[in-house]
């Protein structure tokens, strides 16, 4: 790896903070429109091209030297708990940007959230790209800006990385990647296997906002309607859960697959039933009406900023006002509860009175023709 | 929302399903067997899954799936030609996204896109029209399915196309019609099913009066139903009315959409750009007469099958399957001899599993309702 962003300026809050090293020379910056083959060479185009996007707006005066490599002690580590979380992501998303967030964002938040969910404190990011010759260099440094913002807004560092660029076809404009590493705090122990009959399920807010927003963004429907993603990082929200919660058993966020696929995850490894309430499951009325319309199910609609959360039925009113006095909770809801079985599967009552299972998805949702 | 909100009320459904008991409690007691009431349309299929309303009706009544999937019945042979015109050099072939999944012989269009073909999902046939023009050095081709429901808007778009001159866009059409394959369904020896809920969104278009010989001349009720589970609801009683009343009507349920006399408009697009086929075959069904359209002549331009070489060769289904038995209510999803097992949604081997509007595809991924009412009548 060509490390290309070393720590951000607010490390030193988390008792991180790396030895100052010699500065770096920033290069002059890149002078023309578009990433082109050039500015993966590995040359002087290349270094230009990492200084001027990604180390400029991560800003950071803490520039170490250009190791391959970022370095963290032990020590400051161990001080946030006794196990080290340490999780990978990549990003393809279509389109870059959407309304509620962009690729960066996505990918900071993503990362991060995967680390949070595991009772994990997320400390480290790194940041890989994959750029397709051609691109505009005003976008990256956006979406570099994007990245830096939403890092320091979450508390996390980016340390290090890499960059590569390919040939115009073999890939779709950026690709990012996203590693992180967490430090999960003793006593915790959070796991789909946890569930037991009586458990309470609950979510943070309205499920299925990414999907929709993205399939909107992506202009191919025809329709007006502007529905903004739920990207956020969810490790303030976790944290605010598992302080006053600490019974919790398990979280997860709700991405690719939906509410739909992470409920069966718990029944499946827990060897439990799942009775969902499908009057209680929190959906935005535009959703509603998107997923109408295209004859999609929101209940398996990708989210990028809510988490599902076990919890034993008597630590569920604590659980739910944690969530919901939290800006990124206040929607939050329980939605079903942990039973007997038949273990693995997931039945919800409907609002109309009826019930039926819900399962995991084979494939992709396609939309029906009538 | 809250229009179509006032469709799933359950106050309301509480309400149509006591007078439903007691209806039912008379005519079976009267009878001596229980009902089989076909719902013909896929997407009565789908909304009677998604709400959960087969387990709420008596048991005495059995919904028979029946043949409206449009994507479950097209025949393997037609799927291979699909993958044939799609991986002709030059050609963008655009599809509903249902299609996409659909084994052939060979491979699905998934497949087909993986390996290279391109292959487009579009949500209307305008949305083809709109790429041809966009490419003019390539051959569009949509790939035109479904009843009488999605019928004119594929010939209003063949229309726009011929006024507005692209002469790059072409349909490969398997549109199928209703009338012939229920009549198909009365005629087979071994039916039993009692009575039928009309597709609404076909009589949109066609209006009432096709099906009149169902109950003039099959005497069984029909009611042409709405798909919010309400109308569903509402429609299965308003057969059970009829039958209470030694009634056989066509009746409309779906009133505030589907008028009498159909859609004047759409009919002639329709009748303007396609022919009846003299016969076509149906996955599960076997060939059935006067069962598809093909374009007219006078649109030969605009037509895949003479633009483009088309294998057009007979696949035979899958022997094990009993897609056949199931559409005809013999047998139920779960009973055939390869559900779950030779064929389940991952790989489809009969029609019914491959559509979420298919009755195998909806039993298998909405669950074991068999199960699900005896626990709800041991609670």
């Amino acid at each position: 790896m060509t490390s290309i962003i070393p720590m951000k300026r607010d490390a030193g809050n988390l008792g991180l903070m790396p030895k100052p090293g010699p500065r770096r020379r920033i290069g002059d910056g890149v002078h023309v429109p578009k990433v082109t083959l050039a500015h993966g060479g590995g040359g002087k185009a290349m270094r230009d091209l990492i200084d001027d996007v990604f180390i400029s707006v991560f800003d950071n005066p803490m520039l170490t030297p250009l190791e391959d490599q970022a370095r963290m002690s032990l020590a400051d580590l161990a001080r946030h708990g006794d196990r080290l979380a340490f999780t990978s992501d990549s990003f393809v998303v279509d389109p870059l940007e959407f309304p509620g967030g962009d690729i960066g964002k996505l990918a900071v938040c993503g990362t991060v959230n995967d680390l949070a969910v595991g009772g994990a404190r997320p400390l480290y990011l790194s940041c890989c790209v994959i750029i397709e010759e051609g691109v505009d260099v005003a976008f990256l440094r956006k979406i570099a800006r994007s990245m830096a913002q939403t890092a320091a807004a979450a508390g996390v560092a980016i340390v290090t990385g890499d960059t590569k660029v390919v040939n115009r076809g073999c890939c779709d404009k950026l690709f990012i990647n996203t590693a992180g590493v967490g430090v999960i705090g003793a006593g915790l122990d959070l796991g789909a296997d946890r569930a037991e009959p009586g458990d309470v399920i609950l979510v943070n807010g309205l499920l299925g906002d990414h999907g929709a927003a993205i399939l909107c963004a992506r202009g191919d429907l025809a329709l007006d309607a502007v529905i903004e993603s739920d990207c956020a990082a969810l490790n303030g929200l976790i944290e605010a859960l598992l302080t006053r919660c600490p019974e919790v058993k398990f979280i997860r966020d709700a991405t690719r697959g939906g509410l739909a696929t992470v409920v069966n995850e718990i029944a499946d490894a827990s060897r439990v039933g799942v009775a969902l309430d499908e009057a209680a499951i929190p959906l935005r009325e535009d959703v509603k009406g998107f997923c109408e319309i295209l004859g999609l199910d929101p209940l398996y609609l990708a989210n990028e900023g809510k988490i599902v959360v076990v919890a034993p039925a008597a630590a569920a009113g604590r659980a739910l006002a944690a969530l919901a006095s939290h800006p990124l909770g206040r929607d939050a809801a329980i939605i079903g509860r942990v039973t007997e079985g038949p273990a693995g599967r997931v039945a919800m009552q409907t609002h109309f009175g009826g019930k039926r299972i819900v399962d995991m998805l084979v494939g992709e949702q396609l939309p029906r023709i009538c | 929302m809250k229009y179509v909100d006032e469709f799933r009320d359950p106050e309301k459904a509480r309400t149509l399903l006591r007078e439903i008991e007691d209806l039912t409690a008379s005519i079976v007691a009267a009878r001596g067997r229980p009902l089989q009431i076909m719902e013909v349309c896929g997407g009565h299929t789908h909304s009677i899954f998604k709400y959960g309303i087969s387990n709420m009706l008596p048991v005495e009544i059995e919904l028979v799936h029946g043949p409206g999937c449009p994507v479950c019945v097209l025949p393997m042979g037609r799927v291979d030609d699909c993958v044939a015109l799609a991986e002709t050099p030059g050609v963008i072939f655009t599809t509903f996204g249902d299609a996409m999944r659909v084994p052939g012989s060979r491979k699905s269009l998934l497949q087909a896109k993986a390996d290279g073909a391109d292959i487009r999902m579009v949500y209307s046939p305008l949305d083809a029209l709109k790429l041809a023009r966009e490419n003019p050095d390539r051959e569009v081709i949509f790939f035109g399915l479904g009843f009488e429901t999605t019928m004119p808007s594929t010939a209003f778009t063949v229309l726009q196309a011929e006024a507005d001159g692209t002469r790059n866009f072409s349909l490969f059409c398997n549109h199928i019609t209703i009338i012939p394959t229920i009549k198909a369904i009365l005629d087979s020896p071994e039916m039993h099913i009692d009575a039928f809920l009309g597709p609404g969104h076909v009589s949109m278009v066609i209006g009432m009066k096709p099906y009149d010989f169902i109950a003039r001349r099959y005497k069984r009720p029909m009611v042409v139903a709405g798909f919010e589970p309400l109308d569903v609801l509402h429609s299965v009683w308003m057969v059970l009315k009829q039958m209470a009343e030694g009634r056989c009507e066509i009746e409309n349920q779906y009133g505030r959409v589907a008028p009498y006399e159909g859609n004047a408009a759409a009919l002639a697009a329709v009748t303007r750009v396609f022919e009846l086929r003299e016969f076509f075959e149906w996955r599960g069904l076997g060939s059935i007469d006067h069962s598809g359209v093909q374009m007219r002549e006078a649109y030969g331009a605009y037509d895949a099958e003479r633009k483009f070489a088309v294998p057009s060769l007979k696949v035979a289904d899958p022997a094990a399957c009993q897609c056949g038995d199931v559409l005809k209510g013999l047998i139920k999803p779960h009973q055939c001899r390869v559900f779950g097992t030779a064929c389940t949604p991952e790989k489809p081997l009969g029609a019914l599993m491959v559509s979420s509007e298919g009755a195998c595809a909806a039993y298998y991924q909405y669950g074991d309702l068999e199960g699900l009412r005896g626990a709800a009548t041991a609670a």
